[in-house]
Formats: C-alpha cells, structure tokens, sequence
C-alpha cells in the first residue's frame, strides 16, 4: 500500500469515527490521522511538522500566530482531522460546515509553507462518467479557490479528479452517493 | 408461452476457452420475429466439427429480436444441398426462410464454408456463398452469414460480425481493483486484453477503420487521453495538458479526435489533429462542456454542457461557432452520439424515474426511453443503427446489454468475471 491510499484510508477512517462516535473516540481518531500524516511526511522526505514549526519560531509573527492557534486548543486540531468535504448531487458549493474545516487547513498551510496540498474530486455513480469526471474537477477546483480566497498560495495546491471511479463507498444508495460526492485533502509535498 | 408479455430465452454458448460471456439473455416482446429454419451444417473432416455454425448463426439472428430460429427438435429433415430440401417441411413449420450449409475440411487448418439462404414459399435459392478460412476465421464467417441473412430479409445489413470494446474491473486480493481494456466480437467471444492496469480506464472509442482505440487511462495519476493500435499493441499517449484530458471521440474520416480539456481553466471541448497534435477550442463557457460527438457528416458536433444549470445535450458547428441547445425534455440529459443515419442521437436521460438510455429524434425533437433500470449509460450504437450497446446493473454487478433501437428486444450479456462497463460498438471495417 502506498503512502498516498494508506493516507486515504486512515483519513477516511478517522472520518467515519469522528462523523458517528463519542468524543474519546473523536480524539482518538484525531490522533490516528495525525500519526499517519506524520509518517507519510517523513517516508516522504519532509520534515515533520514540529520541525518545520521549531525552526519558524525564530520568527516573531509567526510563533505569534502558532501560539494563538495552540490557545485555540482543542477545536481547530479536531478540523484538521476532517479531510474530506462533502457536496450535495450535481452541486460544488461549499457548506458553513466544509468552510469551517478549510478555515483550519488553510491555518495549517500558511503556517507550513513546505507542505503541499492535492485535492482529489470525486463524484457518485449517477450519470455519465465523462460528466462526473469533470464534475470532480469542479468541485476540488472549489475548494481551490476557497483556500487561496484564505491566503494559501496557489503554487501550494494541486488538484486532480477522479469523477466517479474511486468510490469511497460502495452501494446504490443515497448514503453511499453522500459519501462519494467529495473531496478528499491529501498532504504530501 | 406466447402469452406471457415478455420472454427470456438463456442461452449458452459452447464452451470454448476463448468465451468472455456467460450467458446471453435474450428479452423480447410478445410480437415474433420472421420464423427461420437454421439447419445444422454438414461436416465432413477428421473428428469433431471445429465450429458450431448453426448455433453462432442462430444465436445472431435471436439477439437482433427480427427472427425467431426455430428449435432444430422439429425440423423433419435436414437437407445439406438444394436437391435434398422438402419444401413442405418447412412449410408445416410455417419457416419463411430456410439456411443449409457445408463445413469441410480441405487441408492443414484449411476450411471450406458452403452456405445458401433459401425462400420457402418461393421455393428458390436467396443468396448462396462459399468461403475458403482457417479454423480461427470460423465464427467470423458465422456472423458474417447471418449478417447476410440480415440484410436479404429484412433490408438492413447486420453487425454481428463486428467487434466490441469495453472495460472489465477485476478485484484481486492482492493489488486490489485492477481495470481491463478488452475488445471482443460482438457476442462477446474472442476476448482479447488490450491494456491491464491498476488505475482507472475510461471512455474506450474505435477509430472509424477498426484499427485503433482511443481511451482514458488515470495510469500517471491523472486522465490523459491514449492512442493504441488494436493489431501491434503499441500505445501512445496523444493528450496529457494540464487538468482533465477525456472523452475522446474520432471524426468520421479519423483525422482528429475531439475531447475535453481544462488545460484553460474548466472543461471544455476541443478538436485535435491526430497528426501534428493541432488544437482547436470550440467551446468557451465557466460551465461544464464535455462528452463531444461527431455528426457522420462531420459537420456538427454534439456535446453535453450544464450552462443552463442542469446537463442538456447542445450541438456546434465541428469548425466552432455558437452552440445551440439540443434537449430540453427531462432533468438530464449527457452523453450523446450520433446514429449512423445522422437522424438521431443515443445519450442518457433521467425523466425522473432513473439514468435510462433514450433516443433523440432530430425531426420531431421527442426523446423516447429505450430502457428501464436506473443506471444505465454509455450508449453507443450498432453500425447499422439496429440496436445500442449499454453498460446497466444486473445484481450488483455491471453488465452490458444491447437494446433494439426500437427499444422491443433487449439482450443481457453476462460475463464471467468482473463489473464490465463503458462500451464501444466498433465500425464495420476491421
């Protein structure tokens, strides 16, 4: 297994936890993912966040910003461990909910100038497949510009879509296509 | 029997280790097609017979729901040559048509093929053939007699002898989803595996002289668009901008392809020289413009645009220009392409009751549902405009079924192994 899917799977299944569980289990996920971008970061060769931190410290705005955001506490951890967002059928709009959580991944990106960030646009399986796929670049090209309306750079995002063949659920039904119409938040460099 | 509204005939084909399908199951409607008597050919050689013709012929014949190949239990006599035919016969069997035939061996994987179609009422020969064919080119020369036989009753030549290309998705324990990129002859034997990959593979399009396919395959991480030569194997891809690269489609006279590319922003539809890669934009809109199709003339192009806020069907001018909006009946409508006559498009539509697959007419602007499941899609026809190929749902499975374009016969081809989808019908030439 890659780097990439086994960064998928544990982000979709630190999802799924947060998304129906108690909230011991919500930090336990959170903590999951967050091991798991870790090692993926450091498999990949970039250094680990509390190095990219430790060495921006030096800067005084910056270890500011940082410290306001560790005060923070609590909540923007729990967002950046939400690493999908979700579309309503034929639709690329961006909930108050998924701006909440892009809010914190853009906190995140600006902070670590070093880290990439791929979007990955899904579709559910209804229609054709050449519609879908252009629908997915719709939708990470959304969550594109809400980010860079955030301040990441544009040179920080790569977007991709998959339209409907990479499923995250499998099934004919509307909680499968809810799980489906997404995009997904990969980082890596 | 003739009672009940719909009737579904299994039939299995002989087992032979090039067969990719199962089963095809044939749907048809309580109205009957023309009563033809197939009998089983005269085989002279060493052994068993190397092909069975009477079978692949009938077969045929049944999957375009224009005939009903009588059960060979009734025939009374099976002549081999016009001398030997008791008219009367196959009069009590109320056959219209009558087919014998020889299979005879005449040297190292040398064969020889005698066929005649016979009119029973007018007691006289139709048409008969001969051919001179290695053992490989047998079914092939099956389809070809009923593609005759087609074409003498009913006026319009058959495409049985045609090839199909489709994707097959395989599970596998250990690499996961891997995607196939197979052609095979229309009934689904001589499966051939053209690209093996553990990326997606999409939107599979023959080249109008049967010689090459055009494709999407995610292999780099992203849809790039693919050439592949069908008889060397050789590949090369031909559109990897920026964004999506997809949809490919040929022009009628194979020169460039028409695709979708958002190397400027969005997708839009462009036209490509195969031959020095030349692009040409035709579309400019913040919507969704994709799924491009040529006319048979050369002169349009449809394509699939939401710039009116759902998925409708819009046609331009192939050399650019305004478009101008196709469909306006249903929520949804994508996917379109031309029927060979140029007076109609296939494409998906969703009235409200599901993804179905419906034909457009040109002259009285109606879309008419051929079929009635809830996912269907990619539909392409026939090269004679008889019937669709679609890929549709069977027990959670992805299957792909062939409609009469009338919509009256339906016929299920099961495969053996994987979800098959995003069919192609190839052109006659091959």
């Amino acid at each position: 297994m890659s780097v990439k899917t086994k960064l998928i799977f544990v982000a979709l299944f630190g999802l799924v936890l947060v998304g129906c569980s108690s909230t011991e289990e919500q930090i336990d996920a959170a903590e999951v993912v967050d091991t798991a971008a870790e090692a993926g970061a450091t498999a990949l060769g970039v250094e680990s966040k509390e190095g990219t931190i430790g060495e921006v410290l030096e800067d005084d705005e910056t270890a500011d910003a940082a410290s306001e955001d560790a005060a923070e506490g609590q909540a923007g951890e729990d967002l950046l461990a939400l690493r999908v967002i979700y579309f309503e059928y034929d639709s690329a709009d961006i909930t108050a909910e998924s701006q909440a959580i892009l809010e914190a991944h853009a906190s995140n990106l600006i902070i670590n100038p070093g880290i990439r960030l791929t979007l990955e646009g899904h579709a559910d399986e209804r229609g054709t497949r050449e519609y879908n796929l252009a629908l997915g670049e719709r939708r990470a090209k959304s969550v594109s510009r809400v980010l860079q309306v955030l301040g990441v750079g544009e040179g920080t995002i790569q977007t991709v879509s998959y339209g409907e063949e990479r499923p995250a659920a499998l099934g004919h039904d509307d909680s499968a296509w809810g799980m489906n119409r997404r995009v997904e938040l990969l980082y890596g460099n | 029997m003739w009672s009940r509204v719909l009737i579904t005939v299994i039939l299995l084909a002989v087992a032979s280790p090039a067969r990719a399908v199962l089963t095809i199951e044939i749907n048809k409607g309580i109205e009957a097609g023309i009563p033809i008597a197939v009998v089983p050919f005269q085989w002279s050689g060493e052994g068993v017979q190397p092909a069975n013709l009477r079978e692949v012929i009938s077969l045929d014949l049944n999957r375009s729901g224009r005939f009903e190949s009588l059960p060979k239990r009734d025939f009374l006599s099976r002549p081999h040559s016009l001398t030997e035919i008791r008219f009367k016969d196959w009069r009590l069997l109320k056959a219209e048509a009558l087919v014998i035939g020889k299979l005879r061996s005449i040297g190292p994987d040398q064969f020889e093929v005698r066929f005649r179609l016979i009119d029973v009422f007018k007691q006289k020969q139709m048409v008969g053939y001969v051919w001179k064919v290695s053992r490989s080119k047998l079914r092939s020369i099956g389809h070809k007699i009923a593609d005759i036989i087609h074409k003498e009753l009913t006026g319009l030549r058959g495409a049985f002898d045609t090839r199909i290309a489709y994707i097959t998705v395989v599970k596998t324990p250990s690499q996961g989803l891997r995607y196939l990129l197979q052609i095979a002859d229309s009934d689904g034997f001589n499966e051939k595996t053209m690209l093996d990959s553990n990326e997606p593979i999409l939107s599979p399009s023959w080249s109008p002289d049967g010689r090459i396919l055009a494709y999407v395959s995610f292999e780099g991480g992203r849809s790039t668009v693919w050439l592949q030569n069908i008889k060397s194997g050789k590949r090369a891809e031909i559109a990897s901008f920026e964004g999506i690269n997809s949809a490919p489609a040929w022009s009628p006279n194979g020169k460039k392809l028409a695709m979708t590319l958002s190397r400027d922003g969005n997708p839009e539809v462009y036209v490509m020289t195969i031959l020095g890669k030349k692009l040409q934009r035709i579309t400019r809109h913040t919507a969704i413009d994709t799924e491009p199709a040529w006319s048979p003339d050369g002169r349009y192009l449809v394509f699939t645009s939401d710039r009116g806020g759902k998925p409708q069907i819009y046609r331009v001018l192939a050399s650019g220009g305004r478009p101008e909006r196709i469909t306006f009946q249903g929520k949804y409508n994508a996917g379109a392409s031309y029927s060979p006559d140029g007076s109609q498009l296939v494409l998906v539509t969703n009235q409200g009751k599901g993804y179905r697959i419906a034909i457009y007419d040109f002259a009285s602007r109606s879309i008419m549902e051929l079929t009635r499941s809830q996912l269907d899609e990619s539909p392409s026809f026939a090269p004679n405009g008889g019937m669709v190929l679609y890929a549709t749902d069977s027990q959670n499975r992805g299957v792909l079924s062939a409609v009469s374009a009338d919509g009256r016969v339906s016929n299920l081809l099961k495969f053996r192994e994987g979800d098959v989808r995003e069919p192609d019908w190839a052109p006659y030439n091959r």
